[in-house]
């Protein structure tokens, strides 16, 4: 079985996996990193959100194989550790905005904020509100309200 | 668990306490001091107010005894208690028979036990107690009934414990427990000696178990109750440490999932190529059940592809070949004529029908659960709003006794009223039996979206009768597709019915949840509202808000075209013609707030609603834009459509525990309520059920939801709690169907609105069942 290397929440890991297995199935089935949900195994609901090279991805949708040595892969497990901090500024904002419900869809949220922060700081600009519409990360509780409040936050102590 | 072994000789009973020298009495309760090592403080969780008190006379049965009624007297003959426990670190523990799918009844569970045992709300730990089949109907988690059935006898538990701890301090601190106080889980005296809880906790135990009087704490002395919490949970979840069923690590429990029939309900007759299948990579085993044909492999990834690879031959499920419009005409035949007044030549009659399409109320945790089943004994962990009715179901189908089962409870991703059921548990024992080897069974999301329960399609047409400016007759007659109770809800409809009032023991038990949940708050004379139900092929459930939505979206637009025929503004005519105080001032609020009657450009328009349930009142204004460039907004892979661009909704819950909570589960609620008018359903075709993703089913998501949206709850001198978990739906939708009405001039005939417009996305394959996963993710990354 092919042996499989990645950097995964700043450690080089090594797994033995078939290399057309989605990056989801080797973190939650085979490393037990469950912070990233399943939510449909299709980018669709987005609720796997994590990072790579620190930019949002969905290992529902990318093949272990296709990871490079020295890829970078965050998930939200690791996303304290990016600041040196206990939490990361957005988790704080969620905690402070008391946003989750059931919680299941929240990781991926999360993670989906971070990287919206960042790119929209790459193009030089703040969140705006059609940003915010265009987040496609599904929350069946509907805790929308308090995602839009916080990702305000969040970007503000980023 | 602690185990409570007590010989009692009598009931506890509430009595009311004539010596309180307080101007408002207060009643005192029973409980125990339960015997054992360290400090176990114990209420039968049948304490509660008695809402018995009259048999109902006015047309309206729910007003005088409602569902909540019934649910929290089907907890009152069952002899069993609830333990608090305090430890030697000073926390306290308590293990909640419901289940926490995001309500937040957790929170709002640890908040009334810090209250009466004085007590930081971080230090209570509240977990989910597993399957107990001594308290009979007492762990169903339905109705938005947590709060109301459990609120006196969680508060008994944690004052009993108080009290032992104050004992145990006066002894220590050589004064008398009047002198004492306890705060924050610090025992002092008036010469400032102190002691904690972690010091008195051993010392408090009692070795034989005690019965005990005690006082709650009168609501002006609330401290912790009413203040808005944050989510205990909450600090796990953002961390992604809340363990769902799926991220739980059970020996030899291995990723699982099943091939479903390519018509709803199909069966299998036989897999053709099953040693093809065991040779692919990673998979373990395979077994046929009832409903599919089950793979185990070492990923989800392996048991997708395996699925896919499968060549099975199925027998049709009952509604093979059938499409939304076969249901419909089934539906429409169904109808029961509606009764005819008596003639009058002046008044005016106005007849509505309107179609609901089928919705699903699919998780984002799909259904799932661990089952480990040996040749005497299965333990099974998973999301249970009915653990008791689970562990009985499971065990008829292993063929054991339900003490051979252990079911233990998980926390949820949502359950929308799905988790009522445990279709996931009993498929994964089967499985798990058959496979002989534990399984960690999960739903795709397209099963969990096709096959998984819903809300059954329904008609609902009203007749009223107008002449003078008031109104004669409401008559509302609603059709459904069969709501499947039979969760125990059921068994408590059966069991209680006997000795509801009014006569319900000759109705089913849809039509008895119908007639405790329904009802006009309007002064509109003669109101009728009945029930019909009819074929039982599809997989339902109560979906949160059960009937009410429905119902109330159909009644509310009514009420606006009575106005129009009044040529009156429709928040006038609300008031006018209300005859509920409470509702009145939440709709009262709502429209000062919410600004109604502010002047709305052309394709834009408010529109205001109000329901009464779950021992509440709520009321909605809403504003919607229909313009063309804001409904054919270019959405990538969803519907925009109209917009609700801003809601004010004000509720009265009764006494609020958790204002935070309660706020968000309205926000929720809201989102749900705009899903329903607006965009999600399931369309029916050749058999089966379309949508199979969040891309075919179309959930609020953040282009649909309101950029605007504010809750008022409402202040309340009620010394009792409401429901929470589902008040904030049934307005919301009847708010949005109302403003879309007066947006576009047109009062839509069926919900969601978008049902018929052709679809929005391209059906995925039902063969096979489940679609593959991407490999283009990393050239979408941003
Ligand atoms: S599971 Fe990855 S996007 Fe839904
Ligand atoms: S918090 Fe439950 S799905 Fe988002």
């Amino acid at each position: 079985m092919p042996r499989q290397t990645f950097i995964l929440n700043g450690k080089n890991i090594t797994v033995d996996v078939h290399d057309d297995v989605r990056v989801l199935w080797v973190l939650r089935d085979l490393l037990g990193v469950t912070g990233p949900k399943y939510g449909c195994g299709i980018n669709v609901c987005k609720a796997c959100t994590s990072h790579i090279n620190g930019k949002a991805f969905n290992p529902c949708s990318v093949r272990v194989g296709d990871l490079a040595r020295d890829d970078e892969v965050t998930t939200i497990e690791g996303l304290p550790d990016t600041v040196g901090k206990e939490l990361h500024p957005m988790q704080q904002a969620w905690l402070d905005r008391d946003v989750p419900q059931c919680g299941y869809c929240q990781p991926g949220q999360i993670m989906a904020a971070v990287a919206l922060v960042r790119k929209v700081r790459r193009e030089g600009r703040s969140v705006t509100e059609g940003d915010l519409d265009g987040i496609r990360n599904i929350c069946r509780c509907g805790t929308y309200t308090r995602i839009r409040e916080a990702i305000k936050q969040g970007e503000r102590n980023m | 668990m602690t185990a409570h072994a007590h010989d009692r000789t009598h009931r506890p009973t509430r009595e009311e306490d004539d010596a309180a020298p307080l101007s408002v009495r207060r009643r005192s309760f029973l409980g125990y001091v339960v015997g054992g090592a360290t400090l176990v403080a114990a209420a039968d969780l049948g304490l509660g107010d008695s809402a018995l008190a009259a048999v109902p006379t006015a047309p309206q049965p729910a007003e005088a005894y409602d569902l909540n009624d019934m649910l929290t007297d089907s907890c009152r003959p069952t002899a069993n208690l609830i333990t608090v426990t305090v430890h030697d670190d000073g926390t306290a523990s308590f293990a909640l028979p419901r289940m926490e799918v995001g309500q937040g009844i957790t929170t709002s569970t640890a908040m009334l036990i810090a209250e009466e045992l004085e007590l930081p709300v971080s230090k209570v730990h509240v977990t989910l107690a597993p399957a107990r089949p001594e308290l009979e109907f007492n762990q169903l988690t339905g109705g938005s009934n947590t709060t109301i059935s459990t609120y006196t006898p969680v508060r008994v538990a944690a004052a009993i414990a108080k009290g032992a701890l104050l004992d145990a301090a006066a002894i220590q601190l050589g004064d008398s427990v009047e002198n004492l106080r306890a705060r924050n889980g610090v025992v002092q005296a008036p010469d400032g000696s102190s002691v904690t809880y972690a010091g008195l906790a051993t010392k408090a135990a009692s070795p034989v178990t005690r019965t005990v009087n005690v006082q709650l704490k009168d609501t002006s002395e609330f401290r912790v109750i009413g203040v808005g919490q944050n989510r205990v949970d909450a600090r796990d979840a953002v961390m992604g440490r809340k363990e769902y069923t799926t991220d739980l690590q059970v020996k030899g429990a291995l990723p699982t999932m099943v091939c479903r029939a390519p018509t709803l309900n199909g069966t299998p007759k036989r897999l053709r190529n099953r040693a093809e299948i065991l040779k692919m990579p990673g998979v373990r085993d395979v077994a046929r059940i009832d409903t599919g044909v089950a793979v185990r492999a070492d990923t989800f990834g392996q048991c997708i592809d395996a699925i896919r690879a499968m060549k099975v031959d199925w027998d049709d499920g009952p509604v093979a070949g059938l499409g939304d419009a076969d249901i419909v005409a089934d539906l429409r035949a169904a109808e029961v004529a509606l009764p005819t007044l008596p003639d009058n030549p002046l008044a005016k009659t106005i007849d509505t029908e309107v179609l609901f399409y089928f919705r699903s109320n699919s998780a984002m945790d799909t259904n799932s659960a661990i089952a480990d089943v040996r040749k005497d004994h299965a333990t099974i962990w998973s999301g249970l709003k009915s653990p008791i009715t689970a562990q009985q179901r499971i065990a008829e189908a292993l063929g054991m006794t339900p003490d051979q089962v252990t079911v233990n409870v998980v926390t949820a991703g949502g359950s929308f009223g799905r988790r009522l059921f445990f279709d996931g548990a009993l498929e994964a024992a089967k499985i798990s039996q058959a496979m002989g080897k534990p399984v960690k069974l999960m739903w795709h999301r397209a099963d969990d979206a096709r096959v998984g329960r819903g809300h059954p399609m329904s008609t609902s047409r009203i007749r009223v009768t107008h002449a003078n400016g008031e109104v004669l007759a409401f008559q509302q007659s609603h059709t459904s597709v069969e709501t499947d109770f039979r969760h125990g809800l059921g068994e408590i409809i059966s069991a209680m019915a006997a000795d509801l009032p009014g006569g319900y023991g000759n109705l089913g038990y849809a039509e008895t949840i119908f007639s405790l949940t329904q009802e006009v708050p309007y002064d509109f004379g003669v109101v009728a509202q009945t029930l019909t139900e009819t074929d039982d092929r599809f997989n339902t459930g109560s979906m949160r808000n059960i009937y009410s939505p429905d119902v109330r979206c159909a009644g509310e637009l009514v009420v606006d075209q009575l106005a129009a025929a009044m040529g009156q503004d429709p928040y006038e005519f609300r008031k006018r013609f209300l005859r509920n105080d409470r509702v009145l001032a939440v709709l009262d609020k709502v429209a000062q707030v919410g600004g109604w009657g502010r002047t709305m450009p052309k394709g834009t328009a408010q529109g205001i609603a109000i329901h009464k349930e779950y021992k509440g009142a709520s009321a909605c204004l809403v504003e919607i834009d229909c313009r063309p460039r804001t409904v054919d907004r270019d959405i990538p892979d969803g519907v925009g459509g109209p917009r609700v661009t801003r809601v004010t909704y004000a509720i009265d819950a009764g006494l609020v525990v958790n204002p935070r909570g309660l706020e968000a589960q309205m926000q929720g609620g809201i989102n749900d309520g705009i899903a329903l008018a607006l965009t999600s359903s399931l369309h029916l075709r050749d058999g089966h059920f379309l949508e199979a993703s969040w891309d075919n089913y179309f959930y609020t998501r953040q282009w649909n939801t309101p950029p605007e949206v504010q809750v008022i709850l409402m202040p309340s001198d009620s010394g009792q709690p409401g429901g929470a978990g589902e008040a904030g739906v049934a307005a919301t939708f009847s708010a949005v169907a109302c403003a879309y009405a007066r947006a576009t001039g047109t009062v839509p005939t069926y919900f969601p609105i978008n049902h018929r417009d052709p679809l929005q996305f391209k059906p995925k394959p039902v063969v096979p069942p489940i679609p593959q996963s991407p490999v283009n993710g990393l050239k979408l990354t941003y």
